[in-house]
């Protein structure tokens, strides 16, 4: 499968990229973070107690089920109003 | 239902004014006004920059804002949100609502600001005279949306 994964604010700066296509085969959303964490390094703030993730636009629980073309994007908690 | 995510400035005045709209079936509105502070977190703000999530920053606030609808008897309910370069004293988010009777609008009100501000895709950095910062969100944001969720 193919996945467009995005990065935002503080991820996005620590990463130096606001996203990336990633290839291979995750079950869920969580399978697709602990992939990209074994790159450590930077990846390790996908590694935070407050990430919070979307599938497709919308927020997602980390259990979330992935499918091919799939737009997942990983973020620290939000702060905005 | 109005959702609006913009860089440029607005007047709290006139969206105020325009939720009721010569609307004679409204009889309460109610406003609130977020706005960018000179002191955050033991430092001085100079500024301060917000990121968004273009697409799903429209997509969550209107969720946000069909579930209001959902809740209770509305009549108006406006979400606007400021992006990009803002100062000290600048509004950041207007959220109005009208509505036939006060509590409604009350409720509604706080209901959007609670969720927007733990389920809006925004993140704010700082400028502090220690140079940029990004905001950590706060328990409390997460305390004060989840008492929606307990029966009333």
């Amino acid at each position: 499968m193919k996945l467009n994964v995005q990065y935002f604010a503080r991820y996005r700066e620590a990463l130096g990229r606001d996203g990336e296509v990633v290839e291979g085969s995750f079950a869920t959303v969580d399978h697709l973070r602990l992939h990209l964490l074994e790159r450590a390094g930077a990846f390790e703030v996908l590694g935070e107690q407050n990430l919070m993730c979307a599938r497709n636009q919308d927020l997602c629980q980390l259990g979330e089920p992935l499918a091919d073309g799939d737009e997942v994007a990983f973020f620290p908690t939000v702060t905005g109003g | 239902m109005a959702i609006r995510v913009q860089a440029a400035a607005f007047d709290p005045g006139v969206e105020l004014n325009a939720l009721h709209d010569a609307n004679v079936g409204v009889g309460a509105v109610v406003g609130f006004v977020g706005y960018v502070r000179d002191f955050n977190d033991g430092r001085e703000v100079a500024g301060m920059f917000l990121e968004h999530y273009p697409g799903m920053t429209e997509k969550a606030l209107a969720k946000i804002a069909a579930e209001a609808q959902q809740r209770w008897p509305l009549l108006k309910l406006e979400v606007l949100h400021r992006i990009g370069a803002l100062e000290p004293g600048e509004p950041i988010v207007f959220v109005g609502v009208a509505s036939a009777h006060r509590q409604a609008a009350f409720d509604a009100c706080n209901f959007v600001m609670d969720y927007l501000k733990t389920r809006a895709p925004f993140w704010k950095k700082e400028n502090t005279q220690d140079g940029p910062r990004w905001v950590e969100g706060r328990d409390s944001d997460h305390a004060a949306a989840d008492r929606w969720d307990k029966p009333s």
